[in-house]
């Protein structure tokens, strides 16, 4: 068992009882500050280096050959919290390089005014489609303005690496199996 | 009395409330900035006019150090919205701004700000408004009145927050007037003393002190006055009648608009009297520093030099007034009182008394 020390509480002294030697050392304390490095950020102007890991506004990303990476799963929609997401799904042109992807969205709409930033969109994305980037100021004049459509949100977020080019191999895999015979389903 | 002196007197006082006013509106800029040094801040450092900021060097300058600031604050009062509250006393609601405001503007009539030495004669004239021989006791009369105006709205806003604000208050305030007043006396006794007749205008308070300072020879009751005006002037550590973090806003909290511009300034009107009249009585008002003769020539150079050293003592009380504000919390209430009447009157009183008693050896001697 921890053992209990007891302090000895002693009775003020008469310097401590006029507070006056407290202020006189509480002067010296803030009149130090004075003299110390400011920590103000001049905010528009200088921003702040964001953590790794940064949860900012939700944006839809592109691999880096450029194809839209959402294939309008809903998976999104449904797990988000708030309901801030409302996707309509669409084909992707049978013509199209990437045919075989068969769905991309048509259009996305993120509703920043209910976004809670909790990052279950990012989280549950099978495709990696969804991230929650850098950009934290979001602002406008009206509630129309605060939802980010599909084209804003490719906007925000932009291209970023992929680590597995997941639907070129699948290709690569069905024309390997038509080589040999097999009919891939 | 003649047309022109009188014109003239209108004038130097409108001249004086201007400046006066600037001071406290200033005093409210040197608040800010001293504060967000303290906390490792910048401050107001971007206001600025379109006929300002071009200047080359000066104009970033000025935007820095938040000169205009002021100016936008005072426009930002005077547009919003002035709205009185259906279930306040309308009559004291709209006195009490007034009576909180005038007599701290009224205070400067008597106060000295430098001197005029005659080139000719050498004689040496106070520069003030109205030469009065009262001049301290006009001060503690007026001075103490601006209580009413926190009483009034307290009482006339009908609600518990600004009720509470103004009862502290004047209780604080009555409690504190004793010891504030008690603690000058010593300084007009040994300026009084038998063989010297110097009155009690605060002009012969600074010839007193031509070499010495009141500071150094009554500390007690400079220390008495000090804390005094502190809890007079309602700036922390005494601000019982706003306590914001008990009080929302205290007294003042239906205000809105002008008429909480009017005690805001008012406010800081009597930090900036209550700095002057330290400076007077106790650290030598414009004479230059203890144990040195004044250096100001006769003539006006003398005289601008005189006002320019007082106004520099002046920036440097309200300085402290501010470090002090932002450095100590706020006492509970009863510890005030407390303090107020069990440690700072006896104090007075035996300050009193035993000043006396010198003054009495000290002509036996
Ligand atoms: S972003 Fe991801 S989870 Fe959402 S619909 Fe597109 S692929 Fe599915
Ligand atoms: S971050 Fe959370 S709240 Fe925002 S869109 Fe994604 S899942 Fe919805």
């Amino acid at each position: 068992m921890a053992e209990t020390k007891v302090l000895e509480r002693k009775p003020l002294s008469l310097a401590e009882r006029s507070n006056l030697p407290q202020i006189v050392s509480g002067l010296k304390t803030t009149v130090s500050h004075m003299f110390r490095k400011k920590v103000t950020l001049q905010y528009p102007e200088v921003r702040p280096t964001l953590p790794e890991g940064y949860r900012g506004v939700p944006t839809l990303v592109h691999d880096p050959h450029g194809r839209e990476k959402c294939v309008s799963c809903q998976l999104c929609e449904f797990v988000c919290p708030p309901k801030a997401i409302r996707i309509t799904p669409g084909e992707i042109d049978p013509e199209a390089e990437t045919a075989h992807v068969e769905k991309a969205p048509k259009e996305f709409e993120i509703d920043m005014l209910r976004c809670i930033y909790c990052g279950l969109c990012e989280e549950v994305c099978p495709e990696e489609a969804i991230f929650l980037q850098d950009v934290y100021s979001m602002t406008g004049y009206s509630r129309e303005e605060m939802v980010n459509n599909k084209e804003k949100l490719y906007e925000l977020g932009g291209t970023l690496p992929d680590h597995h080019y997941k639907w070129d191999k699948k290709r690569a895999a069905e024309d390997a199996a038509k080589a040999r015979g097999y009919a891939h389903s | 009395m003649e047309l022109v002196p009188l014109l003239l007197k209108i004038l130097y006082a409108a001249i004086m409330l201007v400046v006066v006013l600037t001071i406290a509106g200033y005093s409210v800029l040197i608040e800010r900035k001293v504060s967000a040094y303290q906390h490792g801040r910048i401050g107001p450092n971007r206001t600025t006019t379109p006929f300002i900021r071009p200047i080359p060097v000066i104009g970033p300058l000025l935007t820095r150090l938040g000169i205009i600031q002021l100016p936008a604050d005072g426009l930002k009062f005077l547009f919003k919205e002035d709205f009185t509250p259906p279930y306040v006393n309308r009559p004291f609601f709209w006195a009490a701004p007034l009576i909180a405001f005038v007599p701290s503007l009224a205070v400067i009539a008597v106060i000295p700000f430098g001197q005029y030495t005659s080139p000719l004669t050498g004689e040496m004239i106070p520069l003030v408004l109205a030469p009065m021989d009262l001049g301290v006791i006009f001060v503690l009369a007026i001075g103490s009145l601006s209580v009413y105006g926190v009483v009034l709205a307290g009482w006339g806003s009908n609600s518990k927050y600004s009720f509470l604000g103004g009862i502290r208050s004047s209780a604080q305030m009555i409690s504190y007037e004793l010891s504030l007043g008690l603690s000058i006396f010593p300084v007009f006794l040994w300026m009084n003393a038998p063989g010297s007749d110097a009155g009690l205008s605060l002009s012969s308070v600074v010839e007193a002190q031509n070499t010495m300072w009141f500071l150094i020879t009554c500390p007690l009751s400079a220390f008495l006055f000090l804390v005094g005006i502190f809890a007079e002037t309602n700036r922390l550590p005494f601000d019982m009648a706003e306590s914001e973090t008990d009080l929302v806003g205290g007294f003042h909290t239906e205000y809105s608009s002008f008429k909480f511009g009017l005690f805001f300034v008012g406010e800081y009107g009597a930090m900036a009297v209550g700095s002057a009249l330290f400076v007077l009585l106790f650290l030598g008002g414009w004479n230059f520093l203890p144990f040195l003769a004044n250096p100001w020539p006769a003539g006006w150079i003398g005289s601008v030099l005189s006002v320019l050293w007082f106004l520099v003592k002046v920036v440097g009380m309200i300085t402290f007034f501010v470090l002090i504000r932002w450095t100590l919390p706020r006492y509970r209430f009863d510890q005030v009182m407390k303090l107020g009447w069990t440690v700072l009157l006896p104090l007075a009183i035996a300050n009193l008394i035993v000043n006396a008693a010198a003054v009495a050896i000290h002509d036996l001697w």
